[in-house]
C-alpha cells in the first residue's frame, strides 16, 4: 500500500512540472493563437539561468529561491523582446505562420545556449533545506517532490486569481474568446498580447528553474519537453489552464504505474493517451469548440490556372532540371534528389494543409511508412526497385486511410495533433518492433540495382517519381476533388449543404496526401541506401511543416520555393560553425520580410518590379 | 551599357552554379580524408573527439606529412540525422575527393555509413560507435571499428561483476539498441560466469527522458542484490540523484556502463556516486609513457584535459596513418588489404591490432570504481583491459558477420 502511495507521490511530483511548462504554451495559445515551439527553449534557458544564479548566489535557502524567481523572470523579458520585435509583426501572417518564427528562435537559442554555457550538461546542487528525504508510510519520498507537489497547484490558482481576480485577466479572458471585439472595445491588444507572452515565457522558465534539483542542465532539455508539453495542452483543451493540470497529472501517474508493468510503454504513452482523448473528446477535456482555430485569416485568393507564360517559364525550369545531370557534377545531381524527394513530401503536405485545410504535426508518419514498406519490400521479399516503389505509397495510403479517418473528424489544431499522435505512435512501434523493423539499427542496403546504381540514372527515376507526383497533386489541386477540397475548407457548411459528403471527401484527400508522401519516402529509402526511424520522426515532420509555411501556404508553388531554399540553405549553412544560429537567423529574416511566405514575397517582388500585373492583394 | 549591366548581372546570378560544377584537380601533395560526426546534436561527446583528431593530424604533419603528402581532414556535422550523414558522405567522397571516410557517434549513424561505404566501396573507419552490428551482424568488408564495443565493456563489467556473487540482479537501460545490445550482453557474459543468477527487473526509460524517480522505486521495488546501469548523460545525473536520494544504493553493488568517462563522470560533481565497477578513462592517473606525452600535448594545445572522445579521435587518426603507411597508397582496395590485421604499435592507451576476421580493434577501456574527492568523481584501483581478451575468437566472430 505504502509503496503505491508513494508512487503515486512521484507521478504527482512529476506532474507538477510537466504542468509548469504546459501552462504557459497553453496561456499563449487561447490568447495569442501561436503554437510556440519555442516554449522549450524558454524552459531550457530558464534552467540555464537558474544554475547559473544558485552557483553564483551565496548558498542557503533564499539565494536558491531568489534564483528561482529571478530566472523566470529574466526569461519573461526574454520573451517580450521576442513577442516585441518578431511575433508582433505577423500576428496578421496567415495562420500558424507564427510557427515558422518561434522555430528559427529554437534554433537560435540552441546555439546561443551552447556558446553560453558550453556543450557539458550542468548539475546544480540540491534545494536547500528540501535536499533529504522524509519516510511515508515508510517508503522515502524527497522533500522537494513535496514541495512540487505543492508548487503546481498554488502557481495554478494563482493563475485562477489573475484571470478572474484581475482586471486585466478578465480582458485576457475576453481575448480568448474573441479577440476582435476585445479590440472593438477600445483595449490595446498589443499590450495585452505582450503580457500574455511574457507570462506564458516566464511560467516556462519557472518551470525550467525548478528542475534544478532535480536534473542536469542539459541541451537537449528543449525538445525533450516540448512533445509532451503540447500533448498536455492539447488533452486538457487548448487554452484550459485547469485542462492542463488535469492532463499533466493524469500522464504523469499514468506513467508512474505504467512502468511497473511494461516499462517500454514510457516512448509513446503520453502520445497514446491524447490519441484516446482526442478520439473520445473531440476538443479535448477542458476544450471548447472553436478553441481550435488561430486567429481569423484573410479569405484566401481563388486558384488560378497559370497563365501561358507561367507555363512556360516553368516548362523551361523542369526541362533545365531534366538536362541538369549532363552540366552539373556528380554530387549536385545526389542533392537535387534530396531537394525533389523534400518539395514531393512539402507538395503533398500543402495538399492537405493548403487546399484541405487540414493542419498535419505528423505527416512524416506517411513518408515513413512509405519509406519503410518499400525497404521491407526489398530486404523481406526480395522484390526489386520498381514493385518495391510501388509498394511505398501504397503502404503510406493504407496508413492515411486508417489514421485519416479518425483525424478528419476533427479539425483545426486537434486534427494536428491528432496526426501527431499518430505518427508518434507509429514512430514508437517501428522503434520497438526490433525483429521486424530493426529498431533503431534501421534497415540497411536498400540500394537501387545495378542499372540505376549510377547517381545519374537514379536522378531520372527520382525525377519521373518526385516530378511525376507534384504533377500529379497540382492537376488534383484543379480537378472537381480539388476544388471540392477548398470548398470544404472555405466552409464546411454550405459545401454539405450543396449536397457534398464532406468527411468522405476530406478523408479522400488526406489519403492521397499520405500516399505521395509515401512516393517521396519511397525513393529516399532508395537514394539513402538505408531507412531509420527517423524517417518518421517529429523532426521530420516538422521539416515538411517548415517548408510548406515558409514557402507560402496559400500559393500551389509555395511548398516548392519552401522546399527547395529550406534543403539547399541548411546544406550550405551546416558547413559553418554555429550553422544553427545563422540559419534561425535567415529564418526570421525571411519571415520578417515576407509574411506570406517565400511564394508570396516573390509575388510581390515581381510586381513591385513591373513584371506582374497587381490584381491580386 | 544595358548589355554590359545583363552580362555582370547573369553573371552574378550564376555565381551560386559555381559550386555545382566539377571540382578541379586534386593536388598530390595532400591526402583527404572525410570525417562525418554529430557535432551539433551532441557537442558534450564530440567536441573532445574533434579536438583528438585535430591534434594528431597537427602532429603528423609537423612531423612531415606521411610520405612527404600532408593530412587534410574535412569534417562536416550530420546534425544527428543519418539522411544527412549519407549526403555528406557522398559530398565527401565525389566532391572533396576524400580517400575513405571515418567518425560518426551515434550508432544507427555509424551503420547507415557503413552501408554506404559498402555501396560506394570506400574505406569506413567508425571511430565512437558502439553498437555490436557494426561489425558483426551488418559487418561489411569497408568497415572497420575502432573503439571498444558494447559487447566488449559489458565483458568487461561482466568478470568484475561476477567477483561479487550477487544473485539478484536488475537492468536499467535506454530503451534503444545500444540498451539493448548493453543488456543482452552483459547478461550472456555473467550467466556464464555465474549461472546460478537471477534476473529480477529491467527498466527502459526512453533515452534522455528519463522519469527518473519512477524507475528508481520500480527497481527498488524489486529488491535486488544489485544493479548494472547503463543510462548515461542526463538521464544518469537524473537517475544518481533520485537513486542517492531514495537510498537505492544503500548497500547495493552498481555496475555501470561507461560512467567512469570524463564526459560522464565531470557533470556529477560532487554528486558522483562511490564504489561503482565502471568502465572508464581516467586520464590524469594514467602514466605510461605514451599517455604522458600525449596528455601534455593535449593540454598544451588545448588548454585542458582529455576525455575519453579525445583519445578516440587521436587513436582514430593514428590508426589511419599505420594504414596509409602500411598501403603505401591511397587506393581502396590497398587501404583494405592494409587494414586486414593492422598493427599500431604506439598509441596512449597502448598497442592495439584490428582483427581482420571481424574488423574489431582490440583497443580496450580502463574498467575500476568511482571515488570522490573535492567534489569531483573520478576512477580508483582501475586496470587497463585488453580489448582483445573480452572479443570472441576470430573463427566465432567470422560466423556472426553475413556473407560476403
Amino acid at each position: 500500500m505504502g509503496f503505491y502511495f508513494a508512487q503515486l507521490l512521484t507521478g504527482l511530483a512529476n506532474a507538477s512540472s510537466l504542468f509548469l511548462i504546459a501552462c504557459g504554451l497553453s496561456i499563449i495559445f487561447g490568447v495569442t493563437r501561436i503554437v510556440n515551439f519555442a516554449h522549450g527553449s524558454f524552459y531550457m534557458v530558464g534552467a540555464y539561468l537558474a544554475y547559473t544564479l544558485v552557483t553564483t548566489l551565496p548558498a542557503g535557502i533564499f539565494g536558491f529561491w531568489f534564483s528561482v524567481i529571478a530566472a523566470a523572470l529574466i526569461v519573461g523579458v526574454v520573451g517580450l523582446i521576442i513577442e516585441v520585435t518578431i511575433l508582433r509583426r505577423i500576428y496578421h501572417a496567415p495562420e500558424l505562420f507564427q510557427l515558422v518564427a518561434t522555430f528559427g528562435v529554437v534554433l537560435i537559442f540552441q546555439d546561443g545556449v551552447l556558446a553560453i554555457w558550453g556543450a557539458e550538461d550542468l548539475l546544480g546542487p540540491r534545494a536547500p533545506g528540501l535536499d533529504r528525504a522524509v519516510r511515508i508510510m515508510g517508503e522515502p519520498i524527497p522533500e522537494y517532490d513535496l514541495a512540487l507537489i505543492l508548487i503546481g497547484p498554488l502557481v495554478l490558482a494563482g493563475i485562477w486569481l489573475l484571470f478572474h481576480r484581475t482586471r486585466w485577466g478578465v480582458l485576457v479572458r475576453a481575448a480568448t474568446q474573441d479577440r476582435d471585439m476585445v479590440d472593438a472595445l477600445g483595449v490595446n491588444q498589443a499590450w495585452l498580447f505582450s503580457g500574455v507572452f511574457v507570462l506564458g515565457a516566464a511560467l516556462a522558465g519557472l518551470g525550467g528553474a525548478l528542475q534544478i534539483p532535480r536534473e542536469a542542465a542539459s541541451l537537449q532539455m528543449d525538445l525533450s519537453v516540448i512533445g509532451e508539453a503540447f500533448v498536455v495542452v492539447v488533452i486538457g483543451g487548448m487554452g484550459s489552464v485547469a485542462g492542463a493540470f488535469v492532463a499533466a497529472v493524469l500522464i504523469s501517474v499514468l506513467n508512474a504505474f505504467a512502468i511497473l508493468i511494461f516499462p517500454q510503454i514510457s516512448i509513446v504513452l503520453p502520445f497514446v493517451v491524447m490519441a484516446v482523448v482526442l478520439i473520445v473528446r473531440p476538443y479535448g477535456l477542458f476544450g471548447k469548440p472553436g478553441s481550435e482555430h488561430g486567429g481569423a485569416a484573410e479569405p484566401e485568393q481563388p486558384l488560378r490556372l497559370m497563365s501561358s507564360q507561367g507555363a512556360m517559364v516553368l516548362a523551361a525550369l523542369v526541362f533545365a532540371l531534366a538536362l541538369s545531370p549532363a552540366v552539373v557534377s556528380e554530387f549536385s545531381s545526389i542533392l537535387l534528389v534530396d531537394v525533389m524527394v523534400a518539395t514531393l513530401f512539402a507538395v503533398s503536405l500543402h495538399f492537405m494543409m493548403g487546399l484541405g485545410g487540414m493542419v498535419s504535426f505528423g505527416h512524416a508518419a506517411y513518408f515513413g511508412v512509405g519509406a519503410y514498406a518499400a525497404a521491407m519490400t526489398v530486404s523481406f521479399l526480395g522484390f526489386g526497385m520498381l514493385p518495391a516503389m510501388a509498394a511505398g505509397p501504397l503502404a503510406a495510403a493504407a496508413a492515411a486511410l486508417f489514421f485519416g479517418w479518425f483525424c478528419v473528424r476533427l479539425s483545426g489544431v486537434y486534427l494536428a495533433m491528432l496526426t501527431l499522435a499518430a505518427a508518434q505512435i507509429l514512430w514508437g512501434v517501428v522503434f520497438q518492433w526490433q525483429d521486424v523493423t530493426g529498431g533503431d539499427d534501421g534497415i540497411l542496403g536498400v540500394w537501387p540495382p545495378e542499372w540505376a546504381s549510377d547517381d545519374r540514372v537514379f536522378f531520372y527515376v527520382a525525377f519521373v517519381a518526385c516530378i511525376g507526383g507534384i504533377w500529379l497533386l497540382r492537376r488534383v489541386a484543379h480537378a472537381p476533388f480539388g476544388y471540392g477540397l477548398r470548398g470544404i475548407r472555405d466552409s464546411e457548411l454550405r459545401a454539405e449543404a450543396l449536397g457534398m459528403d464532406v468527411k468522405l471527401h476530406q478523408w479522400m484527400g488526406f489519403a492521397l496526401a499520405g500516399a505521395f508522401a509515401g512516393l517521396a519516402g519511397a525513393v529516399f529509402a532508395f537514394s539513402k541506401g538505408s531507412v531509420f526511424p527517423d524517417a518518421l520522426s517529429i523532426a521530420q515532420s516538422v521539416d515538411g511543416l517548415m517548408m510548406v509555411l515558409l514557402g507560402g501556404i496559400h500559393a500551389l508553388a509555395g511548398p516548392i520555393f519552401g522546399a527547395g531554399v529550406f534543403v539547399l540553405i541548411e546544406d550550405w549553412v551546416s558547413r559553418l560553425d554555429y550553422w544553427r544560429f545563422i540559419f534561425g537567423a535567415i529564418i526570421l529574416v525571411v519571415v520578417l520580410l515576407a509574411p506570406d511566405g517565400v511564394a508570396g514575397g516573390v509575388e510581390r517582388l515581381l510586381r513591385v518590379l513591373g513584371l506582374r500585373r497587381g490584381d491580386a492583394a | 551599357m544595358r548589355m554590359i549591366r545583363r552580362k555582370i548581372l547573369g553573371a552574378l546570378a550564376a555565381l551560386p552554379m559555381l559550386g555545382l560544377l566539377p571540382h578541379g584537380v586534386q593536388a598530390q601533395d595532400k591526402i583527404v580524408l572525410g570525417e562525418i560526426n554529430s557535432y551539433t546534436r551532441l557537442p558534450a561527446f564530440t567536441e573532445p573527439y574533434k579536438k583528438g583528431w585535430t591534434l594528431a593530424v597537427e602532429e603528423i604533419n609537423a612531423a612531415g606529412g606521411i610520405n612527404g603528402a600532408m593530412l587534410e581532414v574535412i569534417s562536416r556535422d550530420d546534425t544527428g540525422d543519418p539522411a544527412t550523414a549519407i549526403r555528406i558522405a557522398e559530398e565527401l567522397t565525389t566532391k572533396e575527393g576524400a580517400v575513405m571516410l571515418f567518425g560518426t557517434f551515434l550508432s544507427n549513424i555509424g551503420l547507415a555509413v557503413a552501408d554506404f561505404a559498402k555501396q560506394k566501396e570506400v574505406l569506413f573507419l567508425a571511430s565512437e560507435p558502439l553498437s555490436d552490428a557494426i561489425v558483426w551482424s551488418k559487418g561489411n568488408k569497408y568497415t572497420y571499428r575502432l573503439r571498444p564495443s558494447t559487447h566488449m565493456q559489458a565483458a568487461m563489467l561482466a568478470e568484475q561483476a561476477a567477483k561479487l556473487g550477487k544473485k539478484r540482479w536488475a537492468t536499467v537501460a535506454p530503451n534503444y539498441a545500444y540498451g539493448k545490445d548493453a543488456v543482452a550482453a552483459f547478461k550472456a557474459e555473467l550467466t556464464k560466469l555465474q549461472p546460478d543468477v537471477e534476473w529480477v527487473e529491467e527498466q527502459w526509460p526512453p533515452v534522455f527522458k528519463i522519469d527518473a524517480g519512477s524507475t528508481v522505486r520500480a527497481l527498488e521495488a524489486a529488491k535486488p542484490d544489485a544493479i548494472y546501469n547503463v543510462t548515461f548523460g542526463g538521464d544518469l545525473a537524473k537517475f544518481v540523484r533520485e537513486g542517492s536520494l531514495r537510498f537505492l544504493f544503500e548497500d547495493r553493488a552498481v555496475v555501470s556502463l561507461l560512467t567512469g568517462e570524463p564526459e560522464y563522470l565531470d557533470p556529477l560533481g560532487g554528486e558522483a556516486p562511490e564504489g561503482w565497477i565502471v568502465t572508464g578513462y581516467p586520464a590524469v592517473q594514467i602514466e605510461t609513457e605514451e599517455h604522458m606525452a600525449f596528455m601534455e600535448a593535449y593540454e598544451a594545445r588545448w588548454g585542458e584535459v582529455p576525455k575519453t572522445g579525445s583519445i578516440v579521435g587521436y587513436n582514430s587518426v593514428l590508426a589511419i596513418k599505420a594504414a596509409l603507411e602500411k598501403a603505401g597508397s591511397t587506393d581502396t582496395e590497398a587501404l583494405l588489404a592494409a587494414m586486414e590485421g593492422l598493427e599500431v604499435p604506439t598509441s596512449p592507451t597502448g598497442p592495439f591490432m584490428f582483427r581482420a576476421a571481424d574488423h574489431q580493434s582490440t583497443m580496450g577501456a580502463y574498467v575500476g570504481l568511482t571515488a570522490r574527492e573535492d567534489g569531483r568523481g573520478h576512477m580508483v584501483d582501475w586496470s587497463y583491459a585488453d580489448g582483445a581478451d573480452y572479443l570472441p575468437s576470430e573463427e566465432d566472430a567470422a560466423k556472426m558477420r553475413p556473407a560476403e
